[in-house]
Parts: C-alpha cells; structure tokens; sequence
C-alpha cells in the first residue's frame, strides 16, 4: 500500500490490530449487552464477508470481527451502517457501557439498566480522557454485572418504606431480609437502615406489596479489573432519582478529566490525588 | 388476621433449592382455586426465596409462622391463573 498506516485513530474507531499483519479486529458499539436481529445479521453477513466468518464476544459485552483488512475498512464501515452497527471505541476514552437485562425484563431487578446505560452512552460514550474509563450497570445485589470492577459501577436498589396500612403482618419481609435490618413488634416493621442495603427483597416478597419501593442507585468509584484488581469503593448515601445520579457520574468524570495524568486509570488518581477531595466533590454533586 | 383453615399440608425439608420450590408448586397444583396449603420449610435460602417465588406464580400469602424448631410453616392460597 505504500501509505502509512495511523493505527491511533483505527484504534479510536474500534479497529484492533491484530497479529497478522493488516489485519483487524473491528469493535462494534454496543449498549448494555442489547443488539437487534437485524445488527446480528449484518453482522454475521460481514464477517463472512470481509472477516473469516466468526466474531469474538469480549469480556464487555462487545462483538469484535475479525480478520478484517486494511484495504476493506472503509467498506466494512459502510456495510455494517446499513445494519444499524457502528464501530466501537479503544484507547484512552469512555468505553462500551455495559449492563445486565434490569427491571424490565428481570424479576429481581431493581432500576431501568438498559435506560441508564443508553443516558450513560449518550453523554459520555467516547469522550476523550487521559486514560480508559469504564461504566457497568448492575441491576440488584446478586451484581450478575459486577458494578464495582468498573471506573464507575452503577448498582440499582429499592428505597423501601414500610406502608403500614397495607401490611398483614405475616412475617415474610423479615426472614427476606439478609441483613436483619427489619424486625416486626407489635405488628409493626421496623427497618434499622443502618444495617439495610436497600437489596429490594423484603419488598419484592411482600405478599400485599406493603412497601414503597422507588428505585434508587448505589455508585462505586475506581474499580480496576486487569493489571492491578481493585473494588471500587461508595462512599455516598442512596441515590434516589436519575438527576442526581448524572450530577454525580458528572462530577466524577470531571475529576478524572481535570486531576488524572496520561494513562492512569481512576483508582490511581484518586490514589495520588486523594479520596477526600474527590469525595467532597462528591457530595457537592450529591447535594446538588 | 383472617382465619383460615388449611386443605393440604406439604414438607419441603428434605429437599434444597430450587426443589424447594418445585415441590411446593406441585402441591399447588393439586389443590382448586381459594383453597389453603400450608407449606413447611428450613430456615435459611428456603424461607428466604420460596415465599417470593409463591407471590411470583400469583398465589396469596397469609402467614409465615415461625414453628421455633428451625422451621417456618408458610400459609398460602391458591389463585388459579385467568387464562
């Protein structure tokens, strides 16, 4: 070919290089895991094509075809609009939001995931940052999409409050609570919110739905799960509504942007510049 | 509380999850519409998770009575699907 071949920006737009020379493995977008028949037909109907007939699913939700040529790229790109898919992302950015199925489709699901990871995709999807930064979005406790190996991890829960006109007093809540924060004496619930975590089960099995239960957010911050493994920690209180949620993951992709050096992930800004600051900043955010 | 007066009666011990379950739900099964099982469990997953998955399948829950031997007898009544 004779031309230079800038491999940052084939890697912005999700073009991996591969072993093989000029060979690529192309990332696709993906949001929350979700993709229509009609991605994955054209999808099947690419890597046929111009690949060698399998993709790869990464370890976040992503599909990757590869064995893509160099001389194709453009012409995959053009394939694959036509079926709705766009290249993904890799590199120093907002990568793929991930998710598990939510409260739409999973009985013990708490929040919308594919709604927040959809928002999330919008504001942030390949924004431009000193390193990687990643955001899942786990619907419940059981954290089948573990929230906290994520820059941010989005974890969903029930605000619950006992309604004490619509409850039988049959006991169930307080043996589905595991962490023995309710109690009941003298017919009445009592929920000890220190020790609740607002998991939604006692609300869930409530035979006479006897709880308000509004969905809420659980956030964790500077989670790592490759060279280094760390759980992101959450410092904040309960989340109660999507507004103060995107104040918050605003506030805290704007401190990576602003106090993060080239190619160090969250963990280790917050490391280095400390986790009160960014905790303060924080709670200003939290507080609106 | 309401009275009620049990029909069936099934013990779901001497299995685990999610057989807990199945055997409850079959007992279920055998009984008409507004009639009461009573269904008794360990303590632990089994009283944790059977009584959601009884709300889930659409039947009502009256009572959950701790029996004090590491046992929990739940109180429920068939509602027959519309359909």
């Amino acid at each position: 070919m004779g031309k230079t071949v800038d491999y940052a920006t084939l890697k912005k737009g999700g073009f991996m290089r591969q072993k093989q020379k000029d060979n690529f493995s192309l990332r696709l977008q993906v949001v929350g895991g979700a993709l229509t028949a009609e991605n994955l037909k054209k999808i099947a109907e690419v890597a046929e094509k111009y690949g060698d007939g399998h993709v790869h699913l990464t370890s976040r939700q992503g599909v990757e075809i590869p064995f893509i040529k160099l001389q194709d790229i453009d012409e995959v790109k053009e394939e694959l609009a036509k079926g709705g898919c766009k290249p993904g992302v890799c590199g120093p950015r907002v990568r793929t939001v991930t998710a598990c199925q939510g409260n739409q489709i999973c009985p013990s699901g708490n929040i919308d995931t594919y709604h927040i990871a959809q928002v999330l995709d919008q504001r942030y999807f390949g924004r431009e940052l000193p390193h990687k930064f990643k955001f899942g979005v786990t619907g419940c406790q059981n954290n089948c999409l573990k929230a906290e190996e994520n820059d941010v991890g989005i974890k969903g829960a029930l605000n619950v409050k006992w309604i004490e006109d619509k409850c039988i007093g049959c006991g169930v809540c307080e043996k589905a609570c595991r962490t023995e924060a309710i109690s009941i004496k003298d017919g009445k619930v009592i929920v000890d919110y220190d020790k609740c975590n607002y998991c939604g089960r006692c609300a869930k099995a409530c035979p006479t739905d006897a709880w308000d239960a509004d969905s809420a957010y659980i956030l964790s911050f500077g989670g790592t799960f490759g060279n280094t493994v760390s759980k992101g920690e959450s410092p904040l209180p309960l989340i109660t509504s999507e507004e103060q949620l995107f104040r918050v993951t605003d506030a805290a992709i704007q401190f990576f942007a602003d106090y993060a050096n080239a190619g160090e992930r969250f963990k280790f800004t917050l490391d280095r510049v400390g986790r009160d600051k960014f905790y303060q900043v924080l709670e200003e955010a939290y507080n609106g | 509380m309401a009275d009620y007066e049990i029909d069936d009666t099934v013990d779901i011990t001497d299995v685990v999850c999610p057989v807990t379950f199945v055997k409850a739900k079959v007992a279920l099964e055998e009984l008409d519409d507004g009639q009461i099982l009573a269904i008794r469990m360990n303590d632990g997953e089994p009283v944790q998770n059977v009584p959601r998955s009884i709300k889930e399948e659409g039947h009502q829950i009256l009572k959950l009575n701790n029996n004090e031997d590491g046992t929990y007898t739940l109180i429920v009544k068939k509602v027959e699907d519309e359909a």
